[in-house]
């Protein structure tokens, strides 16, 4: 037998040899999965967008009428809608607000970041866990934690859980709590900028505040932006906390009827299956025009870099 | 480009002291600010350990944090739940996110092989579908799935909660690996190839081994995500015996609604422990993964 040692013809040739069988192998898993699991079944859900299906009986096709009921003939949709606008735009702003204005302090070379930085993300790990949607229900609870806090000042609060102008607040409340996420990509953004800028802005005489809004600002827009995709994609599916606090409801008085609680009523409590494929394919369009119109935006107010 | 000059800039800066000059009361001021958050932050956590050792009718009555009866049978008490014990849920949800976790591993990392280093036809037209996948918001395959799953047969099994896992369905760990491997010197898989080794062997015996800190990220951010899951969970299991620990803490609610808050907030603590173990456990790396790909927990 002899050897026959490659030479780099061999090698380059053999480089761009295709290897679709071993492809084909490693890649059969995720392709039945992505056809089983998710072409199928979008498709699937497409179809049904346009019938009455309850699961028992054979889908039944109703044309356009499942988005017609969205916007003309359902009150609950429309508010379900409302309560998720309401979520997203006081939310989302609130808890991007606390994030950066934390990570800046922290980024500024002070002792003991690293412990700051845990403490403050630990509640975005658990946030959207029953367990802690239980905790906030007792904390805002008629004798809750927070009344209990807010008798020391004399002050007799309202059972905020229960109440349909505070219970949309308590999951706002919950959600800006989480905040430690976004501020730890914020704080990853702001190592990247090199302190030169700063020093060069103080020789000028620029105040901390105008070197916030000429260098801090500009250089973390890209990650500004980032977060803020995260923190939409995410709004529109919170779900465990307020069915945790409102019993599956969305009570009290439909507040906390949040999009994706609706959806799970019409799909998995009424079984109206066709309806509740409708709804999820709003839902993609929805998001997909804000983030859409969030990436318009983007570039009037995004550096990139020169 | 410019974020190379940046990077060059940095490097140069990072060999000198980065701290910058602190007029003494500003610091003092600022750690004071920190700390006043941290403990804003973290007093619902605490509040609810410390809740969890008190009688009821005091959790009601008394804000402070040591409690004045020291009660340890909330414990004993929601371990034994309403119907079912505690520990079914504990049992349950562990064998979920461990089957979850190796389905992850071992799709994820082979599809992630495939599409760093091996050349195919429909490569990019591959990948690109397997990248939108990552954007489109779940609920559009929740009723169809359910659907089928129903058809098989498999509504009220654990079936539905971890045989996707084992297709490689979460995209984003694919990509997680992808650019792992693509960090990795192709020169490697070259030697390996010269000394005879097939794809196979080239990723079971070079890629995989070297894929060990992308898979741990994948390890714990399946873990933290499959434990935390209710909207699946609360769909497809409809037996008690076959309830999670969040189906059986919402069981806990229903049945005996504001009465018994002493053990449901014990059991809402003990819910917590797993996450918080790999949180202590692996601190560095998760906040890494948060850093640099937007995971959240």
């Amino acid at each position: 037998m002899t050897i026959t040692y490659p030479t780099m013809r061999g090698q380059r040739r053999r480089r761009t040899r295709y290897q679709n069988g071993w492809a084909l192998a490693f890649l059969a898993p995720w392709l039945i999965g992505f056809l089983a699991f998710t072409a199928g079944p979008m498709l699937m859900s497409l179809y049904l967008a346009f019938t009455k299906y309850d699961l028992l009986s054979a889908p039944k096709w109703l044309g356009a009428g499942n988005f017609r009921r969205m916007f003309g003939d359902d009150p609950l949709f429309l508010q379900s809608l409302k309560v998720t606008a309401i979520y997203v735009v006081v939310g989302t702003p609130l808890s991007l607000c606390f994030a950066l204005a934390v990570a800046v302090v922290l980024n500024r070379g002070l002792r003991g970041l690293d412990f700051y930085r845990s403490a403050i993300y630990l509640p975005s790990l658990f946030g959207g866990s029953v367990a802690i949607a239980v905790l906030w229900r007792k904390v805002f609870n008629g004798d809750g934690l927070v009344n209990q806090l807010l008798a020391f000042v004399g002050i007799q609060g309202p059972s905020w859980i229960s109440e349909p102008q505070t219970a949309l607040g308590t999951l706002i409340a919950l959600e800006v709590w989480q905040f430690g996420a976004p501020m730890v990509i914020f704080l990853a953004g702001l190592r990247q900028i090199p302190r030169e800028f700063y020093e060069a802005a103080q020789v000028d005489g620029a105040s901390r505040v105008r070197q916030f809004w000429s260098i801090t600002m500009p250089l973390l827009s890209p990650i500004l932006f980032f977060n803020l995709t995260l923190q939409l994609i995410r709004s529109f599916q919170a779900f465990a906390p307020a069915f945790i606090i409102s019993d599956g409801s969305g009570g009290p008085a439909d507040s906390t009827l949040f999009y994706s609680l609706y959806l799970y009523q019409e799909g998995f409590v009424n079984f109206d299956m066709g309806y509740a494929a409708a709804m999820a394919w709003m839902l993609v369009l929805l998001a997909g025009a804000v983030v859409a119109v969030n990436f318009f935006f983007a570039k009037f107010w995004v550096h990139y870099g020169d | 480009m410019a974020t190379e000059r940046l990077t060059a800039i940095r490097d140069d800066v990072e060999s000198r002291p980065t701290t910058r000059r602190w007029v003494p009361g500003r610091r003092l001021l600022a750690h004071f600010a920190l700390i006043v958050v941290t403990l804003v932050m973290l007093y619902p956590l605490v509040w609810m350990v410390a809740s969890s050792f008190k009688p009821t009718d005091e959790i009601f009555s008394q804000p402070g944090l040591v409690p004045r009866h020291f009660e340890p049978s909330n414990y004993a008490e929601g371990w034994k739940g309403v119907s079912t014990a505690f520990s079914i849920f504990i049992e349950n949800s562990l064998f979920i996110s461990v089957a979850a976790i190796i389905g992850n591993v071992i799709s994820c990392s082979l599809a992630a092989y495939a599409f760093a280093r091996l050349n195919f036809i429909g490569r990019r037209i591959a990948y690109a579908t397997m990248l939108v996948t990552l954007m489109l918001p779940t609920h559009v395959t929740l009723v169809p799935q359910y659907i089928l799953f129903n058809k098989l047969g498999w509504v009220n099994t654990f079936y539905p909660l971890f045989v996707p896992h084992f297709f490689a369905v979460d995209a984003f760990f694919v990509l997680l690996m992808v650019q792992f491997i693509r960090s990795l010197p192709r020169e490697l898989d070259e030697a390996a190839r010269l000394d005879g080794c097939s794809p196979w062997q080239t990723y079971r015996y070079i890629v995989f081994p070297l894929l060990r800190p992308a898979l741990v990220t994948t390890i714990i951010f399946t873990f933290i995500w499959t434990y935390n899951d209710f909207f699946k969970q609360l769909i497809y299991l409809n037996d008690v015996q076959l309830f999670t620990v969040p189906l059986g803490l919402r069981q806990f609610l229903d049945s005996t609604g504001d009465s018994s808050w002493g053990p449901m907030l014990a059991m809402s603590t003990l819910a917590l422990v797993p996450p918080l173990v790999l949180f202590v456990t692996f601190q560095r790396k998760i906040v890494d993964g948060v850093a640099t790909s937007g995971l959240k927990g």
